[in-house]
């Protein structure tokens, strides 16, 4: 068996009133990488999940090598020999490569053989151009190892279309080149067809042949890598601005006073490496200030170390004080947070709506009065604000869970917005929300901003940021790569910027 | 996190189905429980209906016996606490027993020195001294969890059989009390500081101050800034954070007072009862206060109730002994089966949850 062409006709998925993949064709041909590029949430994900059998689509149809196939499980597709690499690793972390090999077919002998095993993975791993150890423990590779390691199962369990999603999220640059150029010489060799997802532009031009832009369901831009420039790639990936989502309130030039200012900070990741290196930043009272990036460059760090949840080096002042997060400087200083999925990131989802409406204030009065917890003055906090900001609940004691998205983050403004709010940070605050509620967040912002609150607003929206902010801040790599104000900011030079591009 | 831990949201009043459930299903599982039980003895020759009639006669028809589960509740109350406090945090500890130990061996050692003074102030220092010893062992547990990230069920249980070791070396050698020959145990504490009788219960007043002390559990759990912060971290130490909590020093505070609860049990039961720090202590009200905990969902006062319950059960095992020839781990079996029938029903309550959930 070579490699496959793969074709995927007018692809549609809903997910309720979501329309997520939007008549989506594509066609990997034989032996060639096929780049799928676009923002989070544009649809790649859905589209390889059809194609990997986990999902289902509303409409439209999979060919592989010229026949029809229904994929209705992961099963279908194992049996036509597609496979995965997930961006984190799916490697049982204490066994070793070669037990992890072995154990990952889909059908295993009760007994097995595992001299004859070893020999048929040495002879797989034999004509790799870099060393994978089989008999170490996963636990003690290095990620570009666990990488290999994972594209080295897909070659033994014999996989003929190989999806990498993001599959250098996690490596250096130098692993990044030797996994994709050995997934590049396998499909010259035509033993492979591959798609790549990625949102790094010079990958994209160095490893694939072909490449197809997805924007909000709806793929806007195909063809042969070489055909097309990054201008245009950026232009497809961020689309033309629609009509400004939001009519500002007349900008008032900024005060003159800082209120957020960060000197070279610096944060380490989950994975311990540095995701935010050197960054200095100012907020000014009065003004908003979009960071903009594409996910994964260090913005989810930098709202957490904001809201006191990550070690860091360097020095965070707010309003000239230096500023760690403790409950003190928080009330004293107004810092306040809307973090991105709310439910998860700013409820607690035991606790009752009322309670969740006190996580800022249930320690001073009235709701506090020595130690002593007043409910009956909680109780009438929550209905005040569910009242104000129209929150819609089964009832105050009802658990956060019971609410729908919009409820629950009509909620979380709710707490955090009636605060004497200086400083707001809000992290992709609109994500996943309905258009009513995505409105109100704005206007909220907007409300908090004009009463002289600074606010920082981390999006991966372009549209968002440029219909909201004063100023604009591309963040990349973890830096800072470029600023400008919202009035002159054109979204190409910005978006060459967010793909990591050095030049405008 | 705490997928067994079982703890409510207490005055917020669950929807009306989930309450009742977290009332239901315990009081099921003791039901299947004593089912499988009544199999059991039935197995053994004998009927389950005698059995269970002379657990009640044991444990709660007579005065005599009432002494006796009520002097057992005592300690068990208190490492019930022990393991409910911490799961407010969202920490599952088991090792009550090795901060029992602990907290007895440091009651018995601390008023040596001071022969002859008043009995209150010395019988408060033998209580503190247990908690301090009993609050220092597990915060060990807490700190460990939050620094290096070691698993605190884990390293709680393993703790307490150090906790248990250092209490043999201690009392068979440093602190041994050459007169005792038999059974080796610390010098005596003087006859005067011994916890007296509650009058007209004849049972000591540890038992007194294991119900202070889980009535003041419950209502700093419930009424409190200190439980509304607790169960902030324990539902979200991510959201606990943002608000400004400083998670670490939360936990490791609960714990510490958790573990002061257990050695708090142990100080009592050298104090009234024992006289000494002997291996008397290590008969398993550590793990007990596990089951006690988990079956009264984490509440304080249900822990009271529930300690009476098993108190009563345990103190029924010697007449089951004499009378059916029943073996001594007869109750032991029957608390064994309880606790993995309740850890079930937790596992299936989730499940439920889960489900309307989604």
């Amino acid at each position: 068996m070579t490699a496959p062409q793969v074709e995927l006709k007018n692809m549609t998925k809903r997910f309720g009133a979501n329309l997520a993949l939007n008549n989506v064709s594509l066609l990997i041909r034989s032996g060639t990488v096929h780049a799928l590029l676009g923002e989070n949430g544009a649809g790649k994900s859905t589209l390889v999940k059809c194609l990997v059998g986990f999902y289902h689509p509303d409409d439209g149809h999979i060919q592989v090598d010229g026949r029809e196939h229904r994929l209705n499980s992961p099963k279908d597709a194992d049996a036509l020999g597609i496979g995965m690499v997930y961006q984190h690793f799916t490697l049982v972390p204490s066994m070793t490569v070669a037990q992890n090999l072995v154990v990952s077919g889909a059908r295993l002998p009760a007994y097995i053989n595992w001299q004859s095993e070893l020999k048929r993975l040495a002879e797989v791993t034999k004509k790799l151009p870099f060393h994978v150890p089989l008999d170490v423990r996963v636990s003690q590779l290095s990620a570009g190892e666990k990488q290999k390691a994972e594209i080295v199962k897909q070659l033994y369990l014999g996989r003929k279309l190989l999806i990498l999603d993001e599959p250098t999220s996690v490596l250096t640059p130098a692993e990044a080149d030797e996994v994709l150029g050995y997934v590049r010489s396998l499909t010259r060799a035509g033993e492979l067809s591959a798609v790549l997802i990625s949102h790094k532009f010079h990958e994209v031009r160095r490893y694939a042949d072909d490449v197809t832009v997805l924007r909000r369901g709806a793929s806007v831009r195909t063809g042969a890598v070489a055909n097309l420039s990054d201008d245009a790639l950026a232009e497809a990936m961020i689309g033309e601005p629609v009509s400004k989502a939001v009519q500002h309130a007349p900008k008032l030039p900024p005060k003159s006073n800082i209120v957020l200012s960060m000197k070279q900070v610096s944060v380490n990741g989950d994975n311990g490496l540095p995701a935010v290196k050197d960054l200095s930043l100012e907020v000014r009272e009065g003004e908003i200030v979009g960071i903009a990036g594409v996910s994964g460059n260090g913005q989810l760090e930098l709202v957490e170390t904001l809201m006191g949840q990550r070690d860091r080096s360097g020095a965070i002042a707010v309003s000239g004080v230096a500023f760690n997060g403790t409950r003190r400087e928080i009330a004293r200083l107004g810092v306040y947070g809307l973090p991105q999925e709310p439910l998860k990131n700013a409820c607690i989802d035991r606790m009752s709506l009322a309670e969740n409406l006190a996580l800022r204030n249930f320690d001073r009065a009235p709701l506090c009065r020595g130690i002593a917890m007043n409910y009956g003055a909680l109780t009438e906090q929550a209905a005040k604000l569910v009242k104000q900001f129209r929150v819609k609940a089964p009832g105050l004691t009802a658990s956060m869970s019971a609410l729908s998205g919009g409820n629950v983050q009509r909620a979380v403004l709710a707490r955090e917005l009636t605060q004497n709010v200086r400083l707001l940070i809000a992290s992709n605050p609109t994500f996943g929300l309905d258009f009513v509620a995505c409105e109100e967040t704005y206007r909220r912002i907007v409300e908090a901003r004009n009463g002289g609150a600074a606010v920082l607003l981390i999006s991966e929206d372009l549209d968002e940021l440029l219909g909201l902010v004063d100023r604009i801040l591309v963040m990349s790599a973890g830096r800072i790569v470029h600023e400008v104000s919202a009035d002159g900011a054109d979204k190409r030079v910005i978006g060459k910027y967010m793909a990591g591009m050095k030049a405008a | 996190m705490s997928s067994i831990s079982g703890v409510e949201s207490v005055p917020s009043g669950q929807p009306r189905t989930a309450a009742q459930l977290s009332v239901a299903l315990p009081v099921l599982a003791v039901l299947l429980a004593s089912a499988v039980f009544a199999a059991f003895v039935a197995l053994y020759g004998q009927n389950p209906f005698t059995v269970f009639g002379l657990i009640v006669q044991g444990g709660f028809g007579s005065s005599f016996a009432w002494q006796d589960t009520l002097s057992r509740a005592a300690p068990l109350i208190l490492v019930g606490l022990a393991v409910a406090i911490p799961a407010q945090a969202g920490l599952v500890i088991i090792g009550g027993e090795g901060a029992l130990v602990l907290g007895g061996l440091a009651g018995a050692v601390v008023t040596l020195p001071f022969a002859g003074a008043h009995a209150f102030p010395m019988q408060v220092t033998m209580l503190a001294a247990g908690a301090l010893a009993g609050g220092l062992w597990f915060g060990l547990a807490a700190v460990l969890r939050q620094y290096r990230g070691v698993n605190e069920t884990i390293s709680s249980l393993l703790l307490s059989y150090i906790g248990i070791a250092i209490f043999h070396h201690l009392t068979e050698g440093l602190l041994r009390d050459p007169a005792s020959l038999d059974k080796p145990s610390t010098h005596p504490i003087d006859p005067s500081y011994m916890l007296p009788m509650l009058p007209g219960v004849g049972v000591h007043a540890g038992l007194a101050v294991s119900l202070a002390l889980a009535i003041i559990a419950h209502v700093v759990l419930r009424y409190t800034r200190w439980g509304f912060g607790l169960r902030v971290v324990g539902g979200s130490a991510r959201v606990a954070r943002m608000v400004g909590l400083a998670v670490n020093r939360w936990v490791i505070g609960a714990t510490f007072v958790a573990g002061g609860m257990a050695g708090v049990a142990g100080a009592i039961e050298v104090a009234a009862v024992q006289g000494t720090a002997n291996s008397s202590l290590i008969v398993g009200y550590g793990y007990s206060g596990i089951l006690v905990a988990f079956l009264a969902r984490h509440q304080p006062l249900a822990i009271v109730a529930v300690a009476l319950l098993i108190g009563g059960m345990q103190a029924s095992a010697s007449l089951l002994q004499r009378r059916l020839e029943l073996p001594d781990a007869t109750m032991l079996v029957f608390q064994g089966l309880i606790f993995v029938c309740v850890l079930v029903a937790d596992a299936i309550a989730q499940q439920l949850r889960e489900n309307t959930r989604r």
